[in-house]
């Protein structure tokens, strides 16, 4: 006989210990969310009993994951919230909630605008028009369409990059595709310096960490099919698959078979982002020689504060990119302490989370302004907007200051 | 990744060992799979309140002799009588290094109140906290007893009871919270570190000031819910100036500041130092070459693995799940190494919860210097501390901190002793 409650996560394990309440940063601000204990595995239990014991007000949870990064059980209470979401809620999602998570549908039509579509985005009248019909809130900053989307970029340079004696794969990521180029231009700079070629994967799609948030778990599960499919074929061809982007990481080897329950198994040890590649190849491999690399001679030491992100925080990594920036010469770098900086990627857009979202980062921004530093660092695109929306300061990838201190 | 010394478990035991190794110049790296037991402490650290035979202990030094006669494998007798003075003295200053304030001694108890208002000898205590020298000896006639509205980890019925026993007058007062915020008549999820960052904005406390002043009246005392001081570790003595009265706090329900705070300042110390820790990670696999460890790897770094030279398993005990208890078997999941149980699970636990619980005495077996062993043989670069060890009851002998901290601190010195013969 099949057991009719049957739970496909470790709700069980949970000693009601109530250190993830804790931790999460959205109950320190907002006492309508039940948190991540009462949200998670406790109402688990009433749900599998009956699907209408499902509370809406699980909406607030932000999927930072940092309830099971403090868990002394291992119970995946971030995964449980989710899961409950895409499974039991009853609310449809908006039109709004479409525009913020079809990254790919929104970005390939924005490019070839993207002069009039930043302009017009930046406009008050438009800020205000978007608050009060599709309640987006009027006080964020939309990140800036490129004109040239960086796989035209990339594809231009084809020849070049296939004359390295090794080559990758790199996941871009909808942000440096549409909206930052740059920062893969520093990706291509630093491999290369490397003696890595960089390609495209077959097919990438948007690694759907937004869709799944704004419940949209039949398309989010589509595109990961789409880039599994192309992760395995370069893994195939002996490519390792790298990625600049932490959330897109974390979604690709955990939230794929988590919470989308598509099987990773055997290619998530090759995805990887470029901060742990390179601590990785440097101690593995004789040809990734950090002497021959020449860095630019500052003078007077650059004061770095690096901020880890919820999401390189879950993935445990935030090792390697401090110690990427610790190989440049002269920098200074102080840790931030573990806060959140409250955007929870499309999350702070929306007008009802805003000033939850400001009040979540203010512990992060107050230490950044009171710093005296001259730049902050982070491996996130959606902490770097949040960032640079909220205090004086600069926010860089960990790539970027690399590439920016090699010499031409 | 290499390190020097590699640390499975970062709480008291895992953080006092990293912090005494990083000053003495080793590169340590934490490993911790979640937040630690610590976050659970009523504000004090226990050295030793009982012997096993049940009888009350004042002099924890004295105490040894007799300790010694009842359970010759205790972990403090393997320690030694000197060592354990010499010990107990280094980890206060640990503490307070690490701006932990404490107070007491290991030359005598002092007494603290539990959060069921219950008196309990103890060794350290937060300077913040009400103690005494004497059982059931407070200095105050009179006091205002201080609750917040819908705060539900702090039971002031017990204390009141308990003063009133004692004949000291108790005044009640209740606040809301919502008048305390900045933002006013904002709700408010009244838990222990909510309230605690509300305090830690100056303008909340001054209105907390405000509303509060007027009921203290000729009160000598103003006594709180110990849920204060998450950032600013010496608010106590603020409120204390700006009311114009002694103000302390008693222990709540956990999760609790002062354990929360202690666990971040340890961290923070460790950090300073110079050492990394790894949060949130799970040691997976780990390899041994002839009796030595020689790499681990974890879930969160994968095909990366870890090599150190040495090696310290403080993985606590059953709720950290340093120890897995199975349908017979009691094991260490991480490096298999020998568990001293008892083989009849009939025998494991008491019917009465209040009882002694012999799985509380559960745990890893070791030799004379705290080297882990399995199948019968010492793991030369493993050493073992804290909760993980066997032969100690910590609820019942009121022992759990004192053996955290000083078969740590044994360990560390124990690695750096090696390494100067070597």
């Amino acid at each position: 006989m099949e057991s009719i409650n049957k739970s496909d996560n470790n709700f069980e394990q949970c000693l009601k210990c109530t250190i993830c309440t804790v931790y999460c940063p959205v109950l320190a601000v907002n006492p309508d969310f039940p948190g991540p204990k009462h949200g998670g595995p406790d109402q688990e239990r009433l749900r599998l009993k009956m699907p209408s014991f499902y509370d809406e007000a699980n909406k607030y949870c932000m999927n930072c994951k940092r309830c099971e990064v403090a868990c002394p059980s291992n119970v995946r209470v971030g995964d449980i919230i989710q899961k409950a979401k895409l499974k039991y809620s009853r609310h449809k999602p908006s039109l709004r909630d479409f525009f913020l998570s079809h990254t790919d549908l929104v970005g390939t039509l924005s490019s070839p605008f993207a002069p009039i579509v930043n302009k017009v985005l930046s406009w008050d009248v438009t800020k205000q028009v978007m608050d009060t019909t599709i309640h987006v809130d009027k006080h964020r900053i939309f990140p800036e369409y490129s004109h040239e989307k960086f796989v035209s970029w990339l594809e231009k340079q084809a020849g070049e990059q296939k004359k390295f004696a090794h080559q990758l794969c790199y996941f871009h990521g909808c942000y440096v595709n549409y909206n930052f180029p740059q920062l893969g231009k520093d990706f291509v700079k630093v491999m290369n310096a490397f003696g890595y070629g960089v390609q495209l994967l077959e097919k990438e799609k948007c690694c759907g960490v937004a869709l799944i948030s704004n419940g949209f778990a039949g398309q989010a599960r589509r595109q990961g099919e789409v880039n599994l499919r192309s992760i395995r074929k370069a893994v195939s061809e002996n490519m390792p698959v790298v990625a600049t982007s932490s959330t897109c990481t974390m979604t690709i080897r955990d939230e794929y078979p988590h919470i989308l329950n598509l099987k990773n198994a055997d290619v998530r040890d090759h995805v990887e982002l470029a901060t742990r590649f390179i601590y990785r190849m440097i101690n593995e491999s004789k040809d990734f020689d950090l002497s021959k690399l020449k860095f630019i001679q500052r003078g007077h030491p650059l004061k770095i504060a690096y901020h880890t992100p919820c999401h390189l925080e879950k993935l445990g990594w935030e090792y390697y990119s401090i110690e990427l920036l610790r190989m440049i010469p002269d920098v200074e770098i102080t840790v931030l302490k573990p806060n959140c900086c409250g955007i929870g990627g499309t999350y702070g857009f929306k007008k009802e989370n805003y000033e939850n979202a400001q009040k979540i980062g203010e512990p992060l921004f107050r230490e950044i302004e009171e710093g005296g530093f001259d730049l902050v660092v982070t491996d996130c695109e959606t902490c770097k907007w949040q960032i640079e929306m909220s205090t004086s300061k600069k926010c860089k990838h960990p790539i970027t200051v690399f590439a920016e201190a090699l010499t031409e | 990744m290499i390190f020097d010394t590699i640390i499975i478990g970062g709480g008291l035991s895992g953080l006092t060992c990293g912090i005494h190794l990083q000053k003495a110049g080793k590169r340590c790296v934490i490993i911790s799979s979640g937040q630690s037991a610590l976050h659970f402490s009523s504000g004090s650290f226990d050295l030793l309140n009982t012997l096993p035979d049940g009888r009350s202990v004042s002099d924890p030094v004295q105490s040894l002799d007799e300790l010694q006669v009842q359970n010759p494998s205790h972990p403090y007798i393997k320690i030694g009588k000197t060592d354990f003075i010499r010990l107990a003295e280094k980890s206060q200053q640990l503490l307070t290094d690490a701006s932990i304030s404490v107070g007491g001694s290991y030359q005598r108890n002092h007494y603290r109140l539990t959060p069921f208002a219950i008196t309990k000898p103890t060794w350290l205590t937060m300077t913040d906290y009400v103690s005494s020298d004497q059982p059931d000896s407070l200095p105050w006639k009179n006091v205002c007893l201080v609750h917040f509205t819908g705060y539900l980890d702090f039971h002031p019925d017990f204390f009141q009871g308990k003063f009133q026993e004692l004949g000291i007058k108790v005044q009640n007062v209740e606040l809301d919270l919502t008048k305390v915020s900045i933002r006013k008549n904002t709700p408010l999820e009244v838990r222990s570190t909510n309230i605690a960052r509300l305090f830690d904005n100056e303008e909340a406390l001054d209105n907390f000031v405000r509303l509060l002043a007027h009921k203290v009246g000729d009160a000598d005392a103003v006594l709180l819910p110990a849920c204060l001081g998450l950032e600013r570790t010496n608010i106590v003595n603020i409120l204390s100036r700006k009311l114009g009265v002694e103000v302390k706090l008693l222990a709540t329900f956990p999760p609790t500041v002062s354990g929360i705070r202690a666990q971040y300042l340890l961290k923070q110390r460790f950090m300073q130092l110079g050492g990394t820790y790894m949060l949130g990670d799970t040691v997976n696999k780990v390899d041994f070459e002839n009796n030595h460890i020689s790499k681990i790897f974890t879930v969160n770094h994968g095909n990366i693995p870890l090599r150190g030279e040495e090696y310290v398993l403080c993985s606590g005990s059953f709720f950290s799940e340093g120890l897995v208890a199975l349908p017979n078997d009691v094991v260490d999941p991480i490096c298999g190494l020998d568990v001293d149980y008892i083989s009849d699970r009939k025998e494991w636990f008491a019917s009465d919860v209040f009882d002694q619980q012999n799985y509380e005495s559960f745990g890893i077996r070791t030799d004379e210097t705290f080297h882990g062993i399995k199948n019968g043989q010492a793991i030369s670069n493993l050493h073992v501390c804290g909760a993980s060890l066997s032969a100690f009851n910590a609820l019942k002998e009121g022992c759990g901190g004192g053996v955290s901290m000083l078969t740590a601190l044994y360990v560390a010195e124990d690695i750096l002793r090696q390494k100067e013969n070597k």
